[in-house]
């Protein structure tokens, strides 16, 4: 995959899932995975919250 | 086979490691991404997708709870429950209800007001830590010396306004070792514990802190199952500090508690016990 930011390549596991975040070597920015079947979406990950954590 | 939703807005290892040990367990994990959910007070628990137990895993502790009251309005069966949600996340309720149940936890002082907030610090002549009421991670948890550090903190409040910001929760800062204790409970039971250590004065791993596995005693053990009670039970984790005069201190419990750490430190299979628990927990 390519990053939508920079254009860098983005390696994604076989084994990953929806909802994981991935983040490009190059540039830094931050994936949600879309997986649909055998198609695979990179959405922009949310920026952490306040309210975020345990 | 029973159907265990996993409820997530960011897939962490955590969730990872729960789905694959609810498969292994012989039953089926749903993933529900918060995010994708669109509700009202037409939905049920079919429509949303629900399972006969819903564990909830959000990152959001907002958007987990809200997901919560919907779950158990819609009939859901959901760890944590609401009631224990609300206790966790807010640490003005939670530090009450572990002091009403006779919990030992640091003295803990509030203030409604800047101006109270300022009198507290200036009467104290004592460093304390302020901590806010709603976060984690430990960030925004700092020592706070004198006058000038108080103003500080108070300034940027002003800017930010939230609805918390007005309330401030303060904490003697109690003299322990450079580590805290993290204990994992499921149903009141400690299933594993770490020492979080680090040069700097929050020890959380999120903040830089190194986990180390820790064993569980007996006082650990009963002091865990008493501030899991205390905020309502589930699956909890419960922070302690070794007050160097009083002994254990609780001085949190959690309500989506993180467990990488102590998996890498090689204890007990958490995410077994905690699937277990939600085994028991099912409505079918
Ligand atoms: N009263 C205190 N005295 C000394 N150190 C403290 C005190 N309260 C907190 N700390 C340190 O600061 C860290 C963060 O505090 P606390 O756990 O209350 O914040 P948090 O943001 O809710 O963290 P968590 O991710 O554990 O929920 C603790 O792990 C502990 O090391
Ligand atoms: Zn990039």
């Amino acid at each position: 995959m390519k990053c939508p930011e920079c254009d860098a390549d983005i390696a994604i596991q076989d084994d990953a899932m929806s909802g994981e975040i991935v983040s490009c070597a190059e540039c830094g920015a931050d994936y949600e995975l879309a997986k649909n079947g055998s198609d695979v979406e990179l959405k922009k990950a949310e920026t952490v919250g306040e309210d975020w954590g345990e | 086979m029973v159907d265990i939703s996993i409820a997530y807005d960011r897939l962490r290892l955590e969730e990872k490691m729960l789905s694959k040990k609810v498969a292994e367990l012989g039953h089926t994990a749903s993933m529900i991404d918060a995010k994708a959910i669109r509700t009202g007070t037409s939905s049920t628990k079919e429509s949303l997708g629900i399972g006969d137990v819903m564990l909830e895993r959000c990152v959001s502790y907002y958007r987990g709870m809200f997901l919560t009251a919907i779950a158990e309005f819609a009939g859901a069966s959901v760890i944590n429950s609401l009631k224990v949600a609300a206790n966790c996340g807010n640490k003005l309720f939670m530090t009450l209800l572990l002091k009403k149940a006779g919990v030992p936890t640091p003295e803990t002082y509030f203030s409604l007001s800047a101006q109270s907030a300022r009198e507290r610090i200036s009467e104290a002549g004592r460093p304390l830590v302020i901590k806010p009421l709603v976060g984690s991670w430990g960030r925004g948890v700092m020592r706070i010396n004198d006058a000038d550090a108080i103003d500080a903190v108070i300034e940027a409040r002003e800017i930010t306004d939230s609805g918390y910001d007005r309330t401030y929760y303060f904490q003697e800062l109690v003299d322990r070792p450079p580590r805290d204790i993290r204990v994992i409970t499921v149903g009141d039971q400690a299933v594993g514990a770490m020492y979080r250590s680090s040069d700097g004065f929050r020890t959380n791993v999120a903040a830089g802190a190194t986990p180390e596995a820790c064993e569980i005693t007996g006082e650990m053990r009963e002091l865990a199952a008493r501030a899991s009670g205390a905020v309502g039970g589930g699956i909890l984790g419960v922070d302690m500090m070794e007050d160097r005069e009083r002994g254990l201190v609780v001085h949190e419990v959690n309500n989506t508690v993180e467990f990488r750490g102590l998996a890498s430190t090689g204890q007990a299979d958490i995410p077994q016990s905690m699937v277990e628990f939600a085994l028991r927990s099912a409505k079918r």
